[in-house]
């Protein structure tokens, strides 16, 4: 699928915590229909970077678009308003709230009618069905995965951005997982996935940063990361 | 025969003797000794002494019976250990009553006397008393301990029995008055005694409670069923019909009561409507606002001085009705004003600020400089009562006030009700369970804070403006921080985030229990009334953090097939131990 305009771009985008510089002057595109993913070690601001795209953190220089206009400053609710929702590292339901309001929760700001959607998530994932009325922090993890994705789907999101989808899950649930991102995006939503798992990231996703110290050091498609020897190297575990 | 674990039981009979020692030394003793409960042998001092004792020789051997292990067998050490216990205590009280006796302490300790030593010895003096003050105690752990040695059912009605002699002792004035209401007046006087329960009246009552405490239970049991049946359709009729009962028995119940116990309920409807404000933004928006005072004290000054004839500044004298509104809107105007610098702050920060924020409020109504309005230290008096058609709801007619009070709460009930259920109310529970990630669905956390903030507020301002026209007349005095903290521990206590739960604890502590400055059914506890709000409050911490009577969300979750995963999750301490206390208890 040809690649139009970018729904998300990160123009020379710098943050600090305090005087801790995080990004330094990170830039990246993420085009219609695309699955971008974002790899890096710990502590490379991979986190940082999402946080910064919802507002939650402010940028200190450059610009962060989405879909063409600089949101630089605005309130997080104006944002996720464009279309951007994520699912957050570690999931971080609302564990107190039943699942069905977990996911109600998701289409806060929509003020259409939701249970299309709502039908669509629990197709997407069955095992949901009985877990309904059920409190969210007593599910599994892999079940817990499930209602942050449906959570952040009710919004019908254009962009979609995971934090460490694959954090804590055991691998064959990481494969369901990415397959799901798969499904996700071939229903039309824009994918901007973070991963330290930059194997399966990759795998799946059209194009790929990565992200070292708060600068991005690599960009490229996905199968070209995948091919190439420093990419192996250092990130895809193999010695030599 | 299991032997007896004698550090577990020296551990509960030096508790039992610490709550002896405590009762004594401040005074919690001496001050209800002469108060009788059951006439002509128990006074409420001596409960108040005595009471740990049995419970302390019953858990010295209490073990919990765990699935598939054989329940520890029942015999002599039971009672062994109970009487070991009581003794352990008792030679502790006795220690200090030997150290009373002879060393001067009361420099330090106020509270004691010579009396109490004679109180406590019943005149036989030091050596020989003691006698009593050991074995009175032992007596009663061995008491405790022989409730093991009968079945659980019938331990339950023992202690059921007990329970309900000494409530109905301790509530005399109200059963007393309520049977004069009922023109029995004459059965009131039969059992009661210099406020005291006759002590064969007192053994009736036990017998009959033991005798229909299995009934009621299964009564008990079918109106749970019928409160909270399964299917949603027949549990609205249901609710709906429950709600109406309720209503009927608010509206004859002050006609039960009199003026005395109306004013007591006045009150409590008074704290209700705080308690309802607060607890949206504790409990539903979770914000820790310890300057909660402010809002009520906004709300009665604006009615005070808008409706007093001799206001200090204005010439209004505007009937209630018409101060209500500009009440209301100051609320909203201080809840902003407050509210927004805040707002931005978590936890003990937002806890801190607004507790500077109630206290600067009460020094400005005091301050010099708006003096000439607010009238300073002298406040504003000869505040009108509210019209209401031919008739005025005023502090000298406590049951007018008391159907009025019951009015406002209502409407503040409703509101509570559909913000809780409202998209806003949904908001403030994804804030108060993660503030990122609700912000992160698209949630304005400011403003949604905000308006928990005012709606507060405004509750507040209402509570105040009720109070102005009840009390007629009011000073900085009134509004201090004690206030704020009171309305806390009533939602804390009743059950954060749950209508019924602050209902419940607005009537056990300001109608039992008393307000800051108002009396309440156990007006005898004045003076200790902060020790009891502050040990309750500990209890509740400890034991029971969700409150007596847990919002429908918790309850909802607690049951069903989450119980088993959800029973340790939901311990603070997060230990396994089963619920140690004696049935009933």
């Amino acid at each position: 699928m040809a690649p139009r305009r970018p729904v998300l771009e990160f123009r020379n985008v710098h943050t600090h915590y305090g005087p801790v510089h995080i990004l330094k002057g990170v830039s990246l595109s993420i085009y219609e229909g695309q699955i971008v993913c974002l790899l890096g070690g710990n502590a490379s601001g991979k986190t940082t970077t999402l946080k910064t795209v919802l507002g939650l953190v402010a940028p200190t220089a450059g610009e962060v678009l989405v879909e063409g206009e600089v949101v630089n400053g605005w309130p997080t609710a104006r944002i996720v308003a464009r279309g951007v929702s994520m699912v957050p590292e570690n999931r971080r339901l609302f564990k107190r709230m039943t699942v069905r309001e977990n996911l109600e929760i998701g289409a806060y700001l929509r003020t259409d009618d939701t249970s299309a959607d709502y039908e669509r998530i629990l197709d997407m994932f069955p095992r949901l069905k009985e877990r309904l009325g059920q409190r969210a922090g007593t599910l599994s993890g892999g079940e817990q995965q499930m209602v942050a994705v449906g959570r952040a789907l009710m919004a019908r999101p254009r962009v979609l951005l995971m934090d460490e989808p694959s954090m804590g899950l055991a691998p064959v649930l990481v494969a369901q997982n990415f397959d799901i991102i798969r499904q996700i995006n071939e229903a039309g939503t824009t994918v901007f996935v973070v991963e330290q798992n930059a194997n399966m990231a990759l795998s799946i996703a059209d194009y790929g940063y990565v992200l070292q110290t708060g600068k991005i050091v690599l960009a490229d498609t996905a199968r070209n990361l995948l091919a190439n020897p420093e990419m192996r190297q250092a990130y895809l575990g193999e010695v030599g | 025969m299991t032997p007896m674990d004698l550090r577990r039981t020296l551990r509960w009979g030096s508790l039992a003797g610490a709550v002896m020692v405590f009762t004594c030394a401040v005074g919690l003793f001496e001050a209800f000794e002469d108060r009788l409960l059951v006439y002509p042998f128990l006074s409420l001092g001596h409960v108040l002494l005595l009471w740990f004792l049995p419970l302390a020789g019953y858990q010295a051997t209490n073990e919990p019976v765990l699935e598939g292990m054989e329940a520890p067998s029942k015999g002599l050490h039971n009672v062994m250990a109970g009487l070991v216990a009581g003794l352990a205590g008792g030679v502790l009280m006795g220690v200090f009553t030997v150290v009373v006796d002879a060393a001067d302490v009361r420099d330090v300790f106020v509270r004691l006397s010579v009396r109490l030593v004679d109180l406590l010895t019943h005149g036989w003096g030091v050596p020989g008393g003691l006698v009593l003050i050991v074995g009175v105690p032992a007596m009663l752990g061995m008491a405790g301990g022989m409730l093991h040695l009968v079945s659980a059912p019938v331990r339950r009605r023992l202690i059921l029995a007990l329970e309900w002699a000494l409530v109905v002792a301790l509530l005399e004035q109200v059963f007393s008055q309520v049977l004069r209401q009922l023109r029995l007046g004459a059965v009131g006087n039969l059992i009661f005694t210099r406020r005291a329960l006759e002590w064969w009246a007192a053994l009736a009552i036990a017998a009959l409670v033991a005798l229909l405490a299995e009934r009621a239970r299964g009564g008990m049991g079918r109106i749970k069923g019928y409160l909270f049946a399964a299917d949603a359709v027949r549990r609205t009729r249901n609710s709906i019909w429950s709600a109406l009962a309720v209503l009927a028995f608010l509206v004859i119940l002050p006609q039960l009561l009199g003026s005395l116990l109306s004013e007591l309920l006045a009150n409590v409807g008074l704290f209700l409507l705080m308690g309802l404000g607060l607890n949206i933004v504790v409990g539903l928006a979770g914000m820790l606002d310890l300057g909660y005072v402010a809002f009520f004290a906004v709300g009665a000054y604006t009615v005070g001085v808008l409706t007093s004839p001799i206001s200090p500044r204005f010439d209004l004298e505007w009937s209630w009705w018409a101060a209500l509104p500009v009440a209301i809107l100051m609320s909203v105007v201080a809840g902003v004003l407050v509210g927004t610098p805040v707002i931005r702050m978590r936890g003990d920060y937002l806890a801190i600020v607004t507790l500077g924020f109630g206290e600067i409020v009460r020094i400005l109504f005091l301050s010099d400089w708006l003096a000439p309005v607010f009238g300073g230290a002298q406040g504003v008096r000869n505040v009108p009562g509210i019209p209401v058609g031919v008739a005025e709801v005023r502090g000298s007619q406590p049951v007018g006030v008391l159907y009025f009070a019951f009015g406002l709460v209502l409407v503040a009930a409703w509101v509570s009700w559909a913000l809780q259920e409202s998209r806003l109310g949904r908001a403030w529970t994804a804030i108060r369970e993660d503030e990122t990630v609700a912000a992160a669905m698209g949630i304005n956390v400011v403003r949604a804070k905000l308006n928990a903030f005012i709606v507060g507020a405004i509750l507040a301002g209402l509570g105040g403006a009720l109070f102005a026209a009840k009390v007629g007349s009011m000073f900085p005095s009134s509004f201090e921080l004690l206030v704020s903290i009171i309305v806390l521990v009533v939602v804390i206590v009743g059950g954060m985030g749950n209508i019924p739960g602050v209902a419940v604890g607005a009537v056990l502590l300001i109608g039992v229990l008393g307000g800051p400055t108002q009396p309440g059914l156990l007006a005898e506890f004045a003076e200790f009334k902060l020790l009891i709000y502050g040990a309750l409050l500990v209890f509740m911490m400890l034991r029971k953090p969700e409150g007596l009577l847990p919002s429908v969300r918790r309850s909802r979750e607690l049951r069903g097939e989450e119980l088993s995963q959800d029973a340790w999750l939901d311990r603070p301490s997060g230990d396994v131990e089963v619920d140690a206390r004696p049935a009933g208890g």
